[in-house]
């Protein structure tokens, strides 16, 4: 009976480490330009499937890691400088359609650059199960919950301890006070684009011997990624990461008590029920309107 | 001036519609036009959402299937005449609408697209998974509209009524926003607070416009499942969404006009870009982001004001 | 204005060239029209589909045709959308007018395909797997890849053989392992097996353990089949090894490819399933028919597209042969003729298995045409 729950949990686990690595994608862009990235996703599968094809081309791991969070950085800033920067004054909705459409070409682009298969990776570690209280649990999902925590502190420490996080920081609060204070706000949009984007190659090279990745693998992902970062209020690290949680769990002990069919319906049901008594998420700032 | 423009676009709709078959030389450029008929009426009833009341939803999608499988289910299984069947099915999706816009429309930019979006999933997700009804991620067949011992065959027929539809639609919409709930709506766009305070009740306002649009997405649903004759679950699904969205805002928000022509070019431009075949959706992409980039409040606004330009120098 | 005026009427010549491209070609052309879900969540059955026919029609100009005639493929990419598919049907048959339909890469695309093929009176060699497409059976329609209620039987039967009654089903709950689900329920009492535990998973899910928990605690389960393709199998069979289980896994023909056994790596070990002849082709027997045609088509894909053969291309492969073989039969184009001839079909060999049409029966492939395969040491082993 425990074993049971425990092994649900663990695979909640699993999902919801993989949602909220992608959940913080979409908080650290917001934060800085009240934008959502709606192609955050393809930054995780350009990620994976950079990394499974420099691997399979015959690179050694590390150095295919390394390379494919270069690259990934690099579309970001693209993305940020030819894309959003030229729309900065543009209504939010009319942003959010320009990374609906780079996503719809970044996928366009996968397919072209690479290919329509599944490709995966070795796991870091092997592929024992372990074995706790009669639940088992793969390796690699300690490493996706473990590099989601090491993001997190990291993250942190860059916000709160150096000099340009604090300059993000102050950023998403107002704007203009921040640009009167001479902080370079065009600096600080390329900056969050660039560390979205690493965040998001990271997250799709831990998951890739998981899940596996091939070009569309982006959608599901930023869906969810979406998801969880709403849930857990627009803006805030933490919010994304117990959200992407509460979601992954959710869905996981939908499946093994209820039933399996309807385990995303009532992922969202959790959302939409959430949002009815919380209307900023979980842990989202009250906002206040002006006139 | 106003409503001089007003009749004169609708006139030069209804001219455009009524010349284009002209310009056709079989049933396959008819299916298109309807298809991009049938997007463009619910883009105009979306964009009173999205555009005059300044409410996102990525859910309409979900809205627009369910008014296809209503009418499919109730004539197929429970032999109801289409014309009834699409309109119990329009009245049902709009007391839905009414029952989650209550609730959800008092959320906010982000939040509330994440809550249309979770609706339009779970509608998708019932479709897929009750089978016996649905028939399961493999679709239904639909019999053929008829009315009164008339059937609708063929893509001729279908072009004629889907425009007198699209102009009819057209129509409505442009009465509702010249009408004193456009104006409020217009109000609640600017300023919500500002609204409130004046008096406008914005609440009731917004679930109107929401369930409003909703009936449009079902009516033309059901349509769409007549004409097509078969149906599957991922007519509901959030890529569709999204999709309307994406013309709305493309042709133009707070432009009835200008969701027409978003409509129509997002429709047709998969059929012509078959031509770079793997490289088809780096260019649908690519000019997706180009047009948001170049024309930030859409096409047709762009083209407007261009137009207002060169008459203003001359 | 002037300027967007110009781009406008630019943008409706580029329409206009693009689609009235078709129509303009000679008549002494045999055209095969084609609508496959080249992109989507069927992308990688769609893929190679097109690879496949592309090629083979490229070669069959090269050596100069069908009775002289030069062999035009014209397709379109539904990216798995029925809508889509209507309208690209609609495209095929009124605006290039193309004298037989090959494709419909899922079985929701094919069948909304239908609404159009039938009326219009346009052969229609569908490449899905649904046995809804050709039962009851339909004047234009025919199919070439095995159905999904086939698959179910082999591998029910296999179990019987086994001593197998009770069994856990884990399918997708996308249109393909939806599909073989139902199907899979119908034939089990036929075959004395009793479906103890039913449970399903979304094709994009990162982790199904939850579900195999629940199998895996459920009472006198003796075996696991799961349906599905794509990825999903994979996440299946490394769950149930992570799991511990150690009942037998069968897996549906929708993974019948090299890729599925890369991707599930040595979780893959011991799985059982039922396929084609082509993913064995080496293996068959020197006297089996299916041999020569398998090899040297395995042979011919490998070398152009430097990747596995997959059992869909397989299905291209069969439906243009098939198709191609009826012209020739039938001396012309005409449609009521080369429909004729394809249901005449009789003795073809081809990747799926010996093929025999008949007025009742739209595909010809019977039970024999599957073979139960095993994974061993990471490569398919005929196992019956």
């Amino acid at each position: 009976m425990f074993a049971e729950l425990l092994q649900y949990l663990f695979a909640g686990l699993t999902s919801g480490a993989i949602y909220a690595l992608a959940g913080l994608g979409f908080a650290i862009i917001y934060n800085a330009s009240h934008v959502i990235n709606f192609a955050q996703g393809e930054f995780i599968m350009i990620g994976g499937m950079a990394t499974s094809m420099m691997v399979a081309a015959g690179l050694p791991l590390p150095l295919a890691i390394a390379l494919a969070v270069v690259v990934t950085m690099m579309v970001g800033v693209a993305l940020e400088k030819f894309a959003i920067e030229p729309a900065r004054n543009s209504d939010v909705v009319t942003i959010i359609i320009i990374t609906i459409g780079a996503s719809i070409f970044l996928r366009g682009l996968a397919q072209v650059v690479w290919d329509k298969e599944f490709h995966s990776l070795p796991a870091f570690s092997g592929e024992t199960p372990i074995n706790v209280a009669g639940a088992t649990l793969m390796p690699q999902s300690i490493w996706v919950v473990g590099i989601s925590v090491l993001v997190i502190v990291a993250l942190w420490w860059f916000f709160n301890r150096t000099l340009f996080g604090k300059a993000m920081l102050a950023t998403s609060f107002n704007r203009l006070a921040a640009q009167l204070m001479g902080i370079g706000v065009k600096k600080v949009l390329m900056v969050s684009f660039a560390l979205s984007a690493l965040l998001g190659a990271v997250g799709g090279i831990v998951v890739t011997p998981i899940t596996f990745t091939n070009y569309e693998a982006g959608i599901m992902l930023g869906l969810k990624g979406f998801s969880a970062a709403v849930l857990g209020g627009l803006g805030n690290g933490l919010g994304a990461i117990v959200g992407g949680l509460v979601v992954g769990i959710a869905e996981a002990l939908a499946s093994g008590y209820l039933s399996s069919a309807y385990k995303d319906a009532v992922a969202f049901v959790i959302i939409l029920f959430v949002l009815f008594f919380l209307p900023n998420g979980l842990f989202g700032k009250k906002g206040t309107d002006r006139v | 001036m106003w409503k001089t423009a007003r009749i004169g676009g609708l006139a030069a709709l209804a001219t455009i519609l009524a010349l284009a078959p002209l310009g056709f030389p079989n049933a396959y450029f008819y299916d298109v036009a309807v298809k991009a008929l049938f997007n463009a009426v619910v883009c105009v009833g979306l964009n009173l959402l999205i555009g005059y009341a300044g409410q996102i939803s990525l859910g309409h999608a979900g809205f627009f299937a369910l008014g296809a499988y209503g009418s499919a289910i109730l004539t197929s299984t429970y032999k109801v005449a289409p014309l009834p069947a699409m309109l119990i099915s329009a009245a049902a999706v709009g007391l839905l609408a009414y029952l989650v816009g209550r609730p959800i429309l008092k959320l906010k930019g982000h939040y509330l697209a994440m809550a249309t979006l979770g609706i339009g999933i779970i509608i998708h997700i019932v479709l897929k998974t009750e089978a016996r009804i649905t028939g399961g991620p493999d679709g239904m067949s639909v019999d053929p509209f008829s009315l009164m011992g008339f059937t609708m065959m063929g893509d001729r027929m279908w072009y004629w009524a889907a425009a007198g539809l699209l102009v009819l639609t057209v129509w409505l919409s442009l009465n509702l926003i010249d009408s004193p709930v456009g104006r409020a709506l217009r109000a609640v766009h600017g300023s919500e607070v500002g609204a409130e305070v004046v008096g406008v009740d914005t609440s009731s306002y917004k679930v109107m416009v929401f369930v409003v649009s909703a009936v449009f997405a079902s009516l033309v649903g059901s349509l769409f499942a007549h004409k097509d004759g078969f149906i599957t679950p991922d007519i509901g699904s959030f890529f569709r969404s999204v999709e309307f969205v994406v013309m709305v805002v493309l042709g133009g928000m707070a432009s009835t006009f200008g969701s027409v022509i978003g409509a129509v070019i997002l429709t047709l431009l998969p059929q012509v870009l078959t031509f770079v075949e793997d490289y088809e959706a780096m260019v649908l992409g690519g000019i997706m982001m180009g047009m948001m980039i170049f024309l930030p409040k859409g096409l047709l606004p762009a083209v407007v004001s261009q137009f207002r330009k060169r008459g203003a120098a001359r | 204005m002037r300027s967007l005026v110009k781009w406008g009427v630019a943008a409706c010549a580029v329409f206009a060239a693009g689609t009235f491209a078709g129509t303009a070609q000679a008549a002494d052309t045999i055209k095969i029209g084609a609508f496959l879900s080249v992109t989507g969540p069927a992308s990688f059955l769609g893929e190679p589909e097109k690879k496949t026919l592309e090629m083979y029609v490229d070669r069959l100009n090269k050596d100069g045709g069908v009775r002289g005639k030069k062999v035009e493929l014209i397709h379109y990419d539904d990216a798995g959308a029925p809508d889509k598919a209507v309208t690209f049907a609609k495209r095929l048959i009124q605006n290039d007018n193309v004298d037989i339909i090959i494709g419909g890469t899922t079985t929701g695309t094919s069948m909304a395909a239908i609404k159009v093929v039938e009326p219009a009176g346009v052969p229609f060699i569908s490449l899905a797997g649904g046995i809804d497409i050709i039962d009851p059976v339909k004047k234009w329609v025919f199919k070439t890849p095995h159905t999904d209620r086939m698959a179910a039987e082999k591998v029910f039967l296999d179990m019987k053989k086994k001593g197998i009654s009770k069994v856990a089903m884990i399918s997708e709950d996308a249109g393909f392992g939806k599909s073989g689900h139902d199907q899979s329920l119908k034939v089990a009492p036929i075959y004395g097996i009793q479906i103890v535990a039913d449970e399903v998973y979304s094709p994009k899910d990162p982790d199904v353990t939850a579900q195999l928990t629940k199998i895996k605690n459920t009472a006198g389960v003796q075996a696991v089949f799961n349906f599905g393709f794509g990825q999903g199998p994979a996440i299946v069979t490394k769950n149930f090894k992570q799991l511990g289980m150690s009942v037998p896994l069968y897996q549906s023909h929708g993974v019948a490819s090299k890729d599925f056994i890369k991707l599930a790596g040595e979780a893959a070990e011991g799985i059982r399933l039922p396929a084609a002849g082509l993913v064995v082709a080496e293996q068959l027997g020197a006297t089996d028919p299916q041999k020569p045609v398998v090899t040297a088509f395995k042979k011919e894909y490998e070398a152009a597209f430097k990747s596995d053969v997959s059992t869909f291309a397989g299905h291209a492969y069969d439906g243009l042969q098939i198709a191609l073989a009826a012209i020739l039969r039938a001396g012309s184009t005409d449609k009521e003729k080369v429909r004729a001839e394809i249901e005449k079909t009789s003795g073809y060999v081809g990747t799926g298995g010996l093929v025999s049409m008949s007025p009742e029966d739209h595909m010809g492939l019977s039970l024999s045409a599957f073979r139960m395969v095993e994974v061993k040491k990471g490569d398919w082993v005929l196992a019956d």
